[in-house]
Formats: C-alpha cells, sequence, structure tokens
C-alpha cells in the first residue's frame, strides 16, 4: 500500500507536468493565441502592445513564462488574462455547480445503468432485452445538447414541469436545487446510462457461463442468489472502475455541453469561456485540475478494486 | 419392492440439445442404478456423454435448447422431471458435485470459508453464522488442509490446485449428502496429487455413507476407487461390470482399447502407446448401430444393428455389454500380443 501511494503521487506529479506543458505549448502555435494583442485592446498602439508585453512578461523565453505561470498557479495567484479576476477563485466558485450535477448524475447512471443492464442479461435475448437494447443505443446515440435543449424546451419552458436552467444553491434552497437539477441530470446521465447497461449485460453473460456460477447452482442456491451473490457481485468490479473516471472527468469540467445547455455556472461552463478566450492561465488550470481528478479518481478505483477483487494487488 | 439400498435408478435417459449444427444426442439412452454407499465410475473418451449424464441428475443441464427423456429415481424423487425449487432442495444438500478444474469452480472474490458457510446455510436455515464457519473450518481440516481456521480466511487464488480440490470437497460434503458425483474431479491436478485426492475422496465417502459417481477418462484413477465401472460410448453405456470384471474379463471392443492404451510399465519402450484409431462418433448424425462400428477392426455385418446392453456370459450376470460379438470370439479378439488391447486395422488384416 505504501508503495502504491508513492507510485501514485510520483506518476500524478508526471501527468500535470505533462500536461501543463502541452496545454501551454498548444497556446504557442495557435494563430492569433498572442494573448498581449488581447490584452491590449483593439485601438492599442504598438508602443503599448510592447509595453504589455514587457510588464507581462510575455518578451521571455516560453520556458520562463511556463515557469512562472507555473509560480503563480501553486500560489494561488494567477489571474485571467481576459477580465482579471484570479482563476483559482473562479474555480472555487463553480465547483459545487459541477459537483452537484456530477454526484446526481454520477448516482442516477451508475444505479439506471445496473438495473437496465442486469435486466437485460436476466431477460437476454427475450423482449425485454431486445427493448433495453434499442433504448441504450438510443441514449448513447443521443448528442446531450440535442436532449438537453428539447428537454430544456418541453419540460422547462413549453409545460413548465421545471426550472429549464440555473443553478440555486443547496444551502439556499434545497428544494430549488433538487428542482434545477433533475433535468441536467437525467440529460447528462442517458450517455452513459446506455453505456453501463451494455457493458454490464455482456459482463453478465460472460460470467455467467463460469465454473463458479455452475458451482453456485451446484450448491442449492436460488437462482437470485445465484445472480446476485456470485455472478452481479464479479461482474460489477469493471463498471465500478468506469464509473469511476467518467465521474473525474465530469468534476474535471467534463460536461460542457450539459452545463452550457442548462446554462449552470459550473467548471465545465467555464472551461468553454476561457477557450473561447484563449485565455491561458483559465484553461491551464482547468486542465490541470481535471487531469488532477482523473489521476486521483483512478487511484481510489484501483484501491476500490483491490478490495472487491482479491487478486489484484497494488 | 423398491430395494432400501437402491439410491438411485435411471432409466433410459435421453439428453438432446439443440444447436445450430443441429440436434445433439448426447445421451442416448442410459439406464443403471447406483447403491447405497457404493462408488460408480463412469468412464469415456469426451463426448461420450458422461459428464452430461451426471450434470442431467443435477439438473445443471437444464436450458431452453436442452430437452430431457427417461427417468432419474433418487430416494423417492424423480429427478428429470423435478420441479426446479425441488431440485434446489436436493442440490448439495442430497446430491452433492465436485468439479473438474478447482481452479475456475470456487468464486473468486469470496473467501473459501465463506463459500463453505454459504453451502451450509443455505440448506439450514437454523444454523448461525458462527456454527456455520465453525463446521466449515472443522470439514477443511477434515479434509487435509492444515491449519483450516486460517485458510478459512483465504480466497481461492492463495489455495494450490490441490488444496483447492479439497475445498471443493469439503464443500460437497458440508451437507453429508448421500450421492457425491465427482465430474472428472482429478484431471487438473499433478499425478502425485491425483491419487492422494482420490484416497483422501474415498475414504472420507466410506467415513460418510456417501454413494459416488465419478465421471473419469482415466481407469487408472477408476481402478483405485470404483466399485463398479460404467463405459459410455457415444452417449451410450456400452459395457457396466464390477472393476474386476471389467480389468480381467472386458467384453466390449472400445473397452479392450482403453486398456490396451493405458501407459503400462511392463510394456516395451521403443514401442508407440497404442491409440484407437478414428475419431469420436459424432452425436447429431451418429453412426447407423453400434456407436463404435466405424472404428472397431472386428465389425461385421450384424453390427449395423444396435446391439442391446446385455447379459452375454452367465445367466444373470451384472456383466453387461452392447457387442454382437460371442464370449469366446472375444476371448480371442482381445489379445494383442499377450496383453488385452484392441487390434489395429494391419494387425487384423495380417
Amino acid at each position: 500500500m505504501g508503495r502504491f501511494v508513492v507510485r501514485r503521487v510520483a506518476s500524478t506529479i508526471g501527468v500535470l507536468i505533462a500536461i501543463s506543458i502541452f496545454t501551454f505549448l498548444i497556446f504557442q502555435a495557435i494563430p492569433n493565441g498572442d494573448p498581449a494583442l488581447r490584452l491590449a485592446g483593439r485601438t492599442a498602439t504598438q508602443t503599448q502592445i510592447e509595453a504589455i508585453r514587457h510588464t507581462w512578461g510575455f518578451d521571455k523565453p516560453i520556458y520562463i513564462q511556463y515557469l512562472r505561470t507555473m509560480e503563480k498557479i501553486f500560489d494561488g495567484s494567477v489571474v485571467s488574462y481576459n477580465q482579471g479576476f484570479n482563476v483559482e477563485e473562479e474555480i472555487r466558485r463553480d465547483l459545487p455547480v459541477t459537483a452537484s450535477l456530477a454526484l446526481g448524475a454520477g448516482f442516477i447512471w451508475l444505479a439506471l445503468g445496473i438495473v437496465f443492464g442486469a435486466l437485460s442479461a436476466w431477460r437476454a435475448g427475450r423482449w425485454l432485452d431486445r427493448g433495453l437494447t434499442v433504448l441504450s443505443m438510443i441514449g448513447v446515440s443521443m448528442p446531450v445538447f440535442f436532449l438537453g435543449a428539447v428537454l430544456a424546451y418541453y419540460v422547462g419552458d413549453k409545460w413548465g414541469v421545471l426550472p429549464p436552467g440555473d443553478y440555486v444553491k443547496l444551502t439556499e434552497d434545497p428544494w430549488g436545487w433538487l428542482e434545477h437539477l433533475v433535468m441536467p441530470w437525467f440529460a447528462l446521465s442517458v450517455l452513459f446510462i446506455g453505456v453501463y447497461s451494455r457493458v454490464l449485460r455482456s459482463t453478465i453473460l460472460d460470467n455467467i457461463n463460469d465454473d463458479y456460477v455452475r458451482t453456485a447452482r451446484a450448491k442449492g442456491l436460488s437462482e437470485r442468489q445465484v445472480m446476485i451473490r456470485h455472478v452481479l457481485r464479479n461482474s460489477l468490479i469493471p463498471i465500478i472502475s468506469l464509473w469511476g473516471l467518467d465521474f473525474a472527468s465530469v468534476i474535471g469540467g467534463g460536461a460542457i455541453l450539459t452545463e452550457s445547455v442548462f446554462n449552470l455556472h459550473g467548471v465545465g461552463q467555464y472551461a468553454a469561456q476561457s477557450v473561447q478566450a484563449l485565455d491561458i492561465p483559465s484553461v491551464l488550470v482547468i486542465t490541470m485540475f481535471g487531469a488532477f481528478t482523473v489521476v486521483l479518481l483512478s487511484a481510489i478505483v484501483d484501491v476500490v478494486y483491490a478490495a472487491l477483487d482479491p487478486r489484484i494487488r497494488l | 419392492m423398491s430395494d432400501p439400498e437402491r439410491l438411485l435408478e435411471v432409466r433410459d435417459l435421453r439428453v438432446c440439445f439443440q444447436t445450430e449444427g443441429g440436434v445433439v444426442k448426447a445421451v442416448g439412452g442410459v439406464s443403471f442404478d447406483v447403491d447405497r454407499g457404493e462408488v460408480v465410475a463412469i468412464v469415456g473418451e469426451s463426448g461420450s456423454g458422461k459428464s452430461v449424464t451426471a450434470m442431467t441428475l443435477m439438473g445443471l443441464t437444464r436450458s431452453a435448447n436442452a430437452s430431457f427423456q427417461g427417468s432419474a429415481r433418487f430416494e423417492g424423487t424423480e429427478l428429470i422431471a423435478a420441479r426446479e425449487d425441488q431440485l434446489r432442495r436436493i442440490r448439495g444438500a442430497r446430491i452433492a458435485m465436485i468439479f473438474q478444474d478447482p481452479m475456475s469452480s470456487l468464486n473468486p472474490v469470496q473467501r473459501v470459508g465463506e463459500q463453505i458457510v454459504e453451502q451450509i446455510r443455505v440448506h439450514d436455515h437454523a444454523i448461525s453464522k458462527r456454527a456455520a464457519g465453525e463446521r466449515a473450518i472443522t470439514l477443511m481440516a477434515r479434509v487435509g488442509i492444515p491449519q483450516a481456521r486460517e485458510r478459512a480466511r483465504s480466497y481461492p487464488h492463495e489455495f494450490s490446485g490441490g488444496m483447492r480440490q479439497r475445498a471443493m470437497i469439503a464443500m460437497a460434503l458440508s451437507c453429508s449428502p448421500s450421492l457425491l458425483i465427482a465430474d472428472e474431479p482429478t484431471t487438473a491436478l499433478d499425478v502425485t496429487i491425483q491419487a492422494q485426492i482420490i484416497s483422501e475422496l474415498k475414504q472420507l465417502c466410506e467415513e460418510t455413507g456417501a454413494a459416488v459417481i465419478l465421471v473419469s477418462h482415466d481407469l487408472g484413477v477408476v481402478a483405485d476407487i470404483a466399485d463398479r465401472v460404467l463405459v459410455m460410448y457415444g452417449g451410450r453405456i456400452v459395457e457396466q461390470a464390477t472393476l474386476d470384471e471389467l480389468f480381467y474379463d472386458p467384453q466390449h471392443p472400445y473397452t479392450w482399447g482403453l486398456l490396451g492404451s493405458i501407459a503400462r510399465l511392463d510394456r516395451d519402450r521403443t514401442q508407440r502407446l497404442p491409440a484407437i484409431a478414428g475419431m469420436p462418433p459424432s452425436l447429431v448424425n451418429p453412426p447407423e448401430g453400434c456407436h463404435f462400428r466405424p472404428r472397431c477392426p472386428h465389425a461385421f455385418e450384424r453390427c449395423t444393428q444396435v446391439p442391446g446392453l446385455d447379459s452375454r456370459l452367465a445367466q444373470g450376470s451384472g456383466h453387461l455389454d452392447r457387442c454382437w460379438l460371442s464370449p469366446e470370439q472375444k476371448r480371442k479378439l482381445r489379445s494383442v500380443e499377450g496383453v488385452i488391447g484392441l487390434a489395429s486395422d494391419e494387425t487384423v488384416i495380417a
């Protein structure tokens, strides 16, 4: 376990360094990426631009610029080139929104993915399975910007069942929080439910012919006991690791579309805006934050994996 | 009228599987009895129907594409037609089963002790978890697992193959079944462990009074433990005899072939190990008449009719076979270079 932690910390640092360098370099290559031009505004003279370039340090070699930016990121003083806001404060403000979205949606897609996948495998080849297969295919191929927009328009605006967007703080109005998030949760979950139920179905059907399942039947267990205690227990292991990574990517700002469609000021929407504005510091911080959550969650997934499957050594 | 010593009566059991390639007649009319405490071996090559026969008794071959005929009465219950919930009370409690591959037959993510406890508790609702745990440890110690208390907390992958099979045996015996079905219990084990496991199995069954159906392709294993032997070929029993009768007076040419292909220390080392020429029969389109006919060097016209499983030796003898040859002819034909074997075609011509 000790060695596992050391190894993971080391690889996390490596991943963060690599990803930050890569992101930083992308901005050097993007046309019109020079931040001094945008900072100076449209009517700026060449001298003004040069002055900005000098004060912000854009005239220094790239590696110095990189190191300076990283330094600022780590002492928490990095500001956006565009609005001049502190990037980390922005993320801290947006994170509860994204976390609310991710937690609710993550729970929904895991639960429904398991239920649908298990039902599908249990009735494999019959009508229920075929119906669920069609549903999951629709779910997988339904883009969030379409599904979200349709939901927001009909359920939100036209029928007025649920509010079509925006975020309400849980601490201020718990019911409002829930009401505002139900639609985004479902819009985000649909794709994952489709994927998870397909993965679980095929894992179950793989495991169901395993020798230990035959042993479980030979012991005199009921079909339900065989399915739940032996088949499902073994089949859920890959689902859990899948969930950890998907959850991490949503927390890390991956739900850009859902957040934009429902106007949730989360990390994803912040990322979208920053990229549009070619704002290096905020994009850099968000990318690193996203990478960090993925690496962290995957370490947690590995620990959980080892707990679920004793054959795996950390 | 029924014999109190009779534990299991199988009558004309037939099992077919619907597959894309046609109907596979895996078991084509098998009848045999097992008495209490008796060890009956079913031998035959892969695809002879021996495992299907054994698993069908437990209802483990039931599936949408399987169909069953015939009967199997076990302690007054008809197994073939039994409802699933009836069978469930018998499985593990009255009939237990040990499988071929102990590596994969235990649940990899459940502690070995827990797997035994699960079996005990599913049939004994009154027993506490702690008492079942103690019983599991006692059982594990009894089948020769050292430090059973600690080992009960281990996972299957922490056990060696032999230990896993011992754990399977402990699990199978946990509810004191009256019939134990062992499907190739030693095939996946090292040869040195095989003999140990077999002799322990025999001893445990003698102690508990459980009868055994031993499914095996290994006549060496069978010779160690069986009272009676059924030889299966192409879904039928072709010979049924006591162990001694089978080894010293085999009646069916297929049995000769099996006996002749055992590696022997007294055979000339420079010779190749004899094998039965040809392939096992297709169970979708089995050969007409005797299923062994296409591979039998002694086949003649009459073999296109299916020979019955009859006693062709003394009247009332329990030694049955499915071969049209007369006992005198058999005695002459089965001697190949002084030992029992199946003559190859060349030898016959010469």
